[in-house]
C-alpha cells in the first residue's frame, strides 16, 4: 500500500465534502479495493470511509413497492432482511464470496465497481432497479456501460437502490472454479409486463440484457422456450476458465435453469 | 480394543495445541531487535538482457539503507544442484549458473534483480519503484518441445541449447523394448500432459538472516524442511561459511509439500546482507511472490505406450517424456523426472521390459522441482492412464486387466533398477472393491440418469518409493549428497527424554508419532518424551523431511539411538540389581532380573547414570546420551488402490466427486490417526490437480495463474468425504520398525482415479473421447463432449 489518509464521516453530505479533496476515493466495505491498494495498483490521497454513514445502511420499502437498500448496505444483512420482500435478491446476496466477504462487502461497492464478472449488477439490470447517488436517479439500463465502467461521475457516491419486486424471479450461477465468482450467472424476472434477462460474467462489455431470451419468454415463460436459444460467442470472455463457445453456451443453459426454477 | 498409547494408538497430535490456540512460532513471528527488511525487485519480463540497474534515485530515498543488484553477487557462487543426471550418452547434464540477483539476463517472470534493504517494508517497496531497470526483450521460451528446435532462443547463451539432459534408461534395454513392441498382439499408445502445479503451502517463505559481530556467527532462519541441507548447501557453495559459524532454523513451518525443500535466493541474500549492513535483514513473502518463486512441480509432457501379448499380457512398456526445468537447475530438479520417475515405471506390474525417456529442458518459467510426489505421480498417472485405455481398446474389464498383470511374488527386482521387498497388490485389491461397492455402482449410476447427470467409476493402483534412500546408492545415482538420518536422544536425570531428530515436521505431527516410538520401546509415558527438529545447533545433523521418509529413516535412526540407550542402561541396572546384563528385561518401564521379582524403575537407572554414587564407572561412562545414523539398504515401497466415483453434469461439464475410496499398504503404522490425515491431504491434492489446478504461462512466459483469482486450490466442498482403509500391510523387510511412510501416497494415487471415472462417465453419454488433460474443468469437459 502507498500512503493515504482515511476520513469517517457520518453524514452524507460530509462525505462528498470529503471526496472533493484531491485523488480522493470512496471506501465501503473493502473487498475490492483493499486487495487492489495492496497490490499498490490504486494510489489514492484519501480514502472516504462510508460504513460509518447511517442514512446509506438498511433495507425498507418505498410506496412504489420497490426494495430500497441502502449503497453501504452488506451482502449478509441483504441476504437477511430482503428474504421475505425479494427473495431471489436475497439468495444472490447470501451466495457472494464467503462469509467473510458477505460481511464487508456492500451492494453499493459492488454496483459502483461494476467488475464484469460481479452478481449484483445482473440483479439490478434484470430488476430494472434505479441507481441513486447524492446527484440523481440513474435507471439500470443507463448504468452499466462495460467491463468497470458506469454512469457514475468523479466523486459522485451511490447512496441507495430501488428495486421493483417482481413477480417470479431467479439467479443461477456456474462458478469459476478459483475465484468463485461467477462463471456465467443469469439473473431472471419475471414482471406482469415482461420479461429481463441479464446476464454476468459473460461478456467482454460487463453485465448486458439478452433480448432474444426476454423476447421468447415475454411470448412462453417456460424453459422450452429458450431451450434452443443460442447466443453470439464473438463479444464473450475467452480465459484460463472457459472459452468464448463455452461462455455462450451457458448463457443459455443458465437462463434455462433459471426459467425452470421459476415456472 | 485400540491402544491408548505407543506404538499403533491414534494419539492425539500433541503439536496441535499450539498450532490451534495461535502459539506456533512461525519464522514470520520472529523478530529481531534493529532488523531492516529487504524487498526484492522482480522482472516482470520472462527473458531478456539487463541493460541497467539504476538505483541511484531508490538509494536517496527515506531510510533506504542498501540497494543490491546482480553485480554484489557476481564473484559469489552460484544457487547449487545437488543433484548431476548423466544423460544417455554417458555425458553429465549441461548446469547453468543460477545468480543469488540477475545477472546480465532475466530468465523467468519473477526472477529477483535488486534487493532494497530499508527500516521498513514500505520504504523498500517504495524505493524498489525508484529503480529504473532497462531490459532489451528477447523472445520466450516456453514450450518444450519449441524450446529444443533448431534455432530456438536460448535460455542461457553459455549452453549448447535448451536440452539439460537426455536421459535413458534402461538405454541398454531400449533395443529389446523395441523388439517387444514389433512382435506385439496390441498396442496402446497415450499422450498427455502432467500439469504444472504451485504448492501452496498456507505458510509463504521467510527468512531471516543475522549476523553476531562478537563471535561471527551467522544465523539464517527460514521456513526449510531440512535446514542442515540449507547449511551445507549455502555455507559450502554460495557464501562460503563454515559450518561451525552458520546455525540455520526452521521452527514451526505451515506446509513445505516439497517446495521447501530447496535452497532460495531470498535465504542466501538475507544471510549476506546481515553481515554487509550489519543489521538483522528479513523477507516474508507476499502470496504474489510465492506464485512467480516458489519451485513449481510437475509439468511433464508425455507419450507413453504399451505392448501386449495376445493374452493381455504386459510384455514391454515405452515412454518419451519432457519435464520442465524451468529456467534454472532448483536443488533437486534433475532427479526428479530421472530417478523419482524412470524408477518406477515398472508400478504395480511385471512387464517385464521397459525404457523410459526424459528430455530436461530449460524455458523461461519458474523453476521446476519436487512437488508432493515429485517424479512418482507423474509416473502413476501416465500408467494407470494407459492402462485404463489398454482396457478400453480391448474391451476388457480394467480391474481385471490389472490383476491379470499384477506382480504377486516379493522381493520384485523390475527392469527399471528397484527391487520391491513386499506387497500385495491382491489385497489392497481385493479391499478396494469392498470399499467402494462395485457391486452397487450401476444402480447408483441409474439414480445420476434419472437426474439428467452421468456417472463414472474410475481405478487405478500405484507403488511409490518412500523412504529416500541409500545413500551408496544415490551416490552412483548423481545425488551430492548422502540420505542417511540422524538422532540424539538424550536422557535427563529425572527419566525425561529429548530427541533431537534430523527429521523436520511442517504438519506431519512427528512431534506425537515420534514420542509414540519411543514411548513403547521403553515403556513410558509419551508425555516423558520431547522432541526436538530444526535447529542446526541443537541436532547433530539431519538430511529433512521429504520423499515420505521421517519415520522410514528418521523413526529408524530414533529406534537405532534409543536402542542404544536401553542396552546401556540395562548395563547400569545389572549393576543397581547385581544381576548379570543377559538377565535384564526392560518392560513397562521398569528393568527386572528375568525369573524374579527383583527390579528397578526407569527413573532410578536414569538417576544413576547422572548422580554415579552407585554406578559401574569402570565399565561405562556415566550420563545417558546416544546418537545414531542411519542408511538405509533400500527404499522401501508403499503401494495401494484407489476408486473415484464422479458424477457429471452433461450439459455444463461440471463433475463432482462423489465417492472416492482409498485401500493403502504403508507396511506397519504408528499412528493411525494421523496417517489417515496424510492421505486425506494427499488426495485433497491429488484431487485438486486432477479437477481444479493449473499453473499455466501464455506464449510470452507471462504467468496467466498468479494468483488466488486464477489458481484454483481445492477447498472442502470440492471433495468427498473419503473412504480410507490401510488395514492391508505387508510390513518394509529392512528397517527396524518395518514401515513405508504414507506422506505422499494420495497426491500420487489419486489424479489418474479421478481422469479414469470422468472418462467412463463421458463414455456412458455417448462420447467417444479417449483422453483428457488435468485439470478437467468443465469448460474442457464440454469442449470434449462437444468436440
Ligand atoms: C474472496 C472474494 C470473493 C468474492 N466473491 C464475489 C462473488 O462471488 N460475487 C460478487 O459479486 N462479488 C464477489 N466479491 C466482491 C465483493 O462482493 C465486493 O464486496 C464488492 O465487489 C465491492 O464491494 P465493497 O463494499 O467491498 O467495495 P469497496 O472495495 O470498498 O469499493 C469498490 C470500488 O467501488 C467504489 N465505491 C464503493 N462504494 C461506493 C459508493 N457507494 N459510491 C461510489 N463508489 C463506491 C470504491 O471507491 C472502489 O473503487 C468477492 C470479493 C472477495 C474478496
Amino acid at each position: 500500500m502507498y500512503n493515504f489518509d482515511v476520513e469517517q464521516p457520518t453524514t452524507l453530505a460530509d462525505a462528498v465534502q470529503a471526496l472533493s479533496r484531491d485523488e480522493a476515493q470512496p471506501l465501503s466495505g473493502g473487498q475490492t479495493l483493499i486487495p487492489t491498494l495492496k497490490a499498490r495498483l490504486a494510489a489514492p490521497s484519501v480514502l472516504v470511509s462510508l460504513s460509518g454513514i447511517d442514512e446509506m445502511k438498511g433495507v425498507c420499502s418505498d410506496d412504489a413497492g420497490r426494495v430500497c437498500i441502502g449503497a453501504a448496505t452488506t451482502h449478509a444483512t441483504v441476504a437477511r432482511e430482503v428474504a421475505d420482500l425479494y427473495p431471489a435478491l436475497a439468495g444472490l446476496a447470501a451466495r457472494i464470496g464467503d462469509p467473510a466477504v458477505r460481511n464487508r462487502g456492500t451492494i453499493g461497492g459492488s454496483v459502483a465497481n461494476n467488475d464484469p464478472s460481479a452478481c449484483y449488477p445482473a440483479a439490478v439490470l434484470a430488476s430494472g432497479a434505479t441507481v441513486v447517488t447524492n446527484k440523481r436517479e440513474i435507471a439500470a439500463d443507463d448504468y452499466f456501460q462495460g467491463m468497470f465502467e458506469t454512469a457514475l461521475k468523479e466523486g459522485e457516491i451511490v447512496t441507495e437502490v430501488k428495486f421493483p419486486v417482481p413477480e417470479a424471479a431467479h439467479y443461477e450461477k456456474i462458478l469459476q472454479p478459483a475465484s468463485r465468482f461467477p462463471l456465467v450467472a443469469v439473473f431472471v424476472a419475471k414482471f406482469p409486463d415482461g420479461v429481463r434477462v441479464a446476464v454476468t460474467g459473460a461478456s467482454n462489455n460487463g453485465v448486458f440484457r439478452w433480448s432474444d431470451a426476454e423476447a421468447a419468454l415475454g411470448g412462453d415463460f417456460s424453459a422450452q422456450a429458450v431451450a434452443d436459444l443460442k447466443i453470439d460467442s464473438a463479444d464473450m470472455i475467452s480465459d484460463l476458465h472457459g472459452t468464448a463457445e463455452y461462455r455462450a453456451h451457458l448463457v443459455g443453459v443458465m437462463t434455462k435453469r433459471a426459467v425452470a426454477a421459476i415456472a | 480394543m485400540p491402544k491408548d498409547g505407543g506404538i499403533g494408538a491414534s494419539s492425539k497430535r500433541r503439536e496441535d495445541v499450539r498450532f490451534l490456540t495461535g502459539n506456533g512460532n512461525y519464522t514470520d513471528d520472529i523478530n529481531m531487535r534493529g532488523q531492516a527488511y529487504v524487498h526484492f525487485l522482480r522482472s516482470d519480463i520472462a527473458h531478456g538482457t539487463l541493460t541497467s540497474v539504476d538505483t541511484s534515485a531508490a538509494a536517496a530515498m527515506p531510510g533506504v539503507i542498501q540497494i543490491f543488484t546482480g553485480d554484489d553477487f557476481a564473484e559469489i557462487g552460484g544457487m547449487p544442484c545437488g543433484w548431476q543426471v548423466t544423460d544417455k550418452h554417458g555425458e553429465a547434464m549441461q548446469e547453468p549458473k543460477h545468480p543469488v540477483l540477475a545477472h546480465g539476463k532475466v530468465r523467468h517472470v519473477g526472477e529477483p534483480i535488486a534487493a532494497v534493504v530499508a527500516d521498513t517494508l514500505e520504504q523498500a517497496r517504495d524505493a524498489a519503484e525508484a529503480i529504473e531497470v532497462e531490459i532489451a526483450e528477447l523472445p520466450a521460451v516456453v514450450n518444450m518441445k519449441d524450446a529444443v528446435k533448431d534455432g530456438a532462443p536460448k535460455v542461457h547463451d553459455d549452453l549448447t541449447s535448451n536440452l539439460c539432459y537426455d536421459w535413458g534408461f534402461v538405454e541398454e534395454n531400449k533395443a529389446a523394448v523395441d523388439g517387444a513392441f514389433e512382435k506385439a498382439a496390441h498396442v496402446t499408445t497415450l499422450e498427455l500432459v502432467n500439469n504444472r502445479l504451485v504448492a501452496n503451502p498456507m505458510e509463504p517463505r521467510v527468512a531471516i538472516g543475522d549476523y553476531n559481530r562478537s563471535d561471527g556467527e551467522h544465523t539464517l532462519y527460514t521456513t526449510s524442511q531440512n535446514p542442515h541441507v540449507i547449511r551445507l548447501l549455502m555455507g559450502a557453495f554460495v557464501l562460503g561459511i563454515p559450518e561451525h559459524k552458520l546455525r540455520v532454523v526452521s521452527p514451526d513451518v505451515g506446509g513445505g509439500f516439497g517446495t521447501k525443500i530447496f535452497h532460495y535466493q531470498e535465504e542466501a541474500f538475507c544471510t549476506f546482507a546481515a553481515k554487509a549492513i550489519n543489521r538483522p535483514v528479513k523477507w516474508t513473502s507476499t502470496r504474489s511472490e510465492a506464485f512467480m518463486s516458489d519451485a513449481h512441480g510437475r509439468d511433464h509432457v508425455t507419450k507413453i505406450q504399451m505392448a501386449l501379448d495376445a493374452d493381455n499380457n504386459f510384455t514391454a512398456l515405452r515412454t518419451d517424456t519432457y519435464a520442465n526445468m524451468g529456467a534454472y537447475l532448483s536443488t533437486f530438479a534433475p532427479s526428479v523426472p530421472t530417478w523419482l520417475h524412470g524408477t518406477l515405471m515398472a508400478g504395480n506390474y511385471k512387464t517385464p521390459l521397459i525404457y523410459v525417456n526424459v528430455k530436461a529442458v530449460f524455458t523461461n518459467t519458474v523453476p521446476v522441482d519436487a512437488y508432493r510426489g515429485a517424479g512418482r505421480p507423474e509416473a502413476t498417472f501416465q500408467l494407470e492412464r494407459l492402462v485404463d485405455k489398454c482396457a478400453h481398446e480391448l474391451g476388457v474389464d480394467p480391474i481385471a486387466l490389472r490383476r491379470q498383470n499384477f506382480i504377486t511374488e516379493f522381493p520384485y527386482a523390475t527392469p527399471v533398477a528397484v527391487e520391491y521387498d513386499t506387497g500385495d497388490y491382491v489385497a489392497t485389491m481385493d479391499k478396494l472393491e469392498e470399499m467402494s461397492d462395485i457391486a452397487g455402482f450401476e444402480a447408483r449410476r441409474k439414480e445420476s440418469e434419472a437426474k439428467g447427470k452421468l456417472r463414472g467409476f474410475g481405478v487405478n493402483c500405484y507403488i511409490e518409493a518412500c523412504g529416500i534412500a541409500p545413500s551408496n546408492l544415490v551416490g552412483q545415482l548423481g545425488a551430492r549428497a548422502g540420505l542417511y538420518e540422524s538422532a540424539t536422544v538424550r536422557v535427563n536425570a529425572t527419566g525425561g527424554l529429548v530427541v533431537m531428530t534430523g527429521s523436520h515436521s511442517h504438519g506431519q505431527g512427528h512431534e506425537t508419532s515420534f514420542a509414540q516410538v519411543v514411548a513403547e520401546m521403553i515403556g513410558i509415558d509419551e508425555n516423558m518424551i520431547e522432541i526436538v527438529h530444526g535447529d542446526t545447533s541443537k541436532v547433530p545433523m539431519g538430511m529433512g523431511t521429504y520423499g515420505s521418509r521421517s519415520i522410514a529413516v528418521g523413526g529408524s535412526a530414533m529406534v537405532r539411538a534409543t536402542e542404544k540407550i536401553i542396552a546401556k542402561a540395562k548395563k547400569i541396572a545389572s549393576h543397581l540389581l547385581e544381576a548379570s546384563e543377559g538377565d535384564i528385561e526392560l518392560k513397562d518401564g521398569a528393568f527386572s532380573v528375568a525369573g524374579t521379582d527383583k527390579s528397578v524403575a526407569w527413573g532410578d537407572v536414569t538417576l544413576a547414570a547422572y548422580v554415579p554414587h552407585n554406578y559401574p564407572l569402570d565399565d561405562i561412562e556415566p550420563g545417558l546420551e546416544e546418537t545414531a545414523f542411519y542408511d538405509p539398504s533400500n527404499f522401501t515401497y508403499p503401494s495401494g488402490a484407489y476408486a473415484c466415483e464422479v458424477e457429471l453434469d452433461p450439459e455444463t461439464g461440471v463433475v463432482t466427486i462423489e465417492r472416492f475410496s482409498a485401500a493403502d499398504d504403508f507396511g506397519n503404522i504408528i499412528n493411525p490417526m494421523i496417517v489417515t490425515g496424510q492421505v486425506h491431504g494427499g488426495l485433497a491434492q491429488g484431487i485438486g490437480q486432477a479437477l481444479l489446478e493449473n499453473c499455466a504461462y501464455d506464449e510470452d512466459g507471462q504467468l496467466l495463474s498468479a494468483s488466488y483469482m486464477d489458481y484454483a486450490m481445492p477447498r472442502a466442498s470440492d471433495l468427498p468425504f473419503y473412504d480410507v482403509d490401510h488395514s492391508c500391510q505387508t510390513p518394509c523387510t529392512h528397517n527396524p520398525l518395518g514401515v513405508k511412510g504414507c506422506g505422499e501416497a494420495g497426491a500420487i494415487g489419486s489424479p489418474p482415479a479421478v481422469v479414469n471415472a470422468v472418462l467412463d462417465a463421458m463414455r456412458s453419454g455417448g462420447s467417444k473421447v479417449e483422453h483428457i488433460d488435468m485439470p478437467v474443468t468443465p469448460s474442457r469437459v464440454w469442449a470434449a463432449m462437444n468436440g
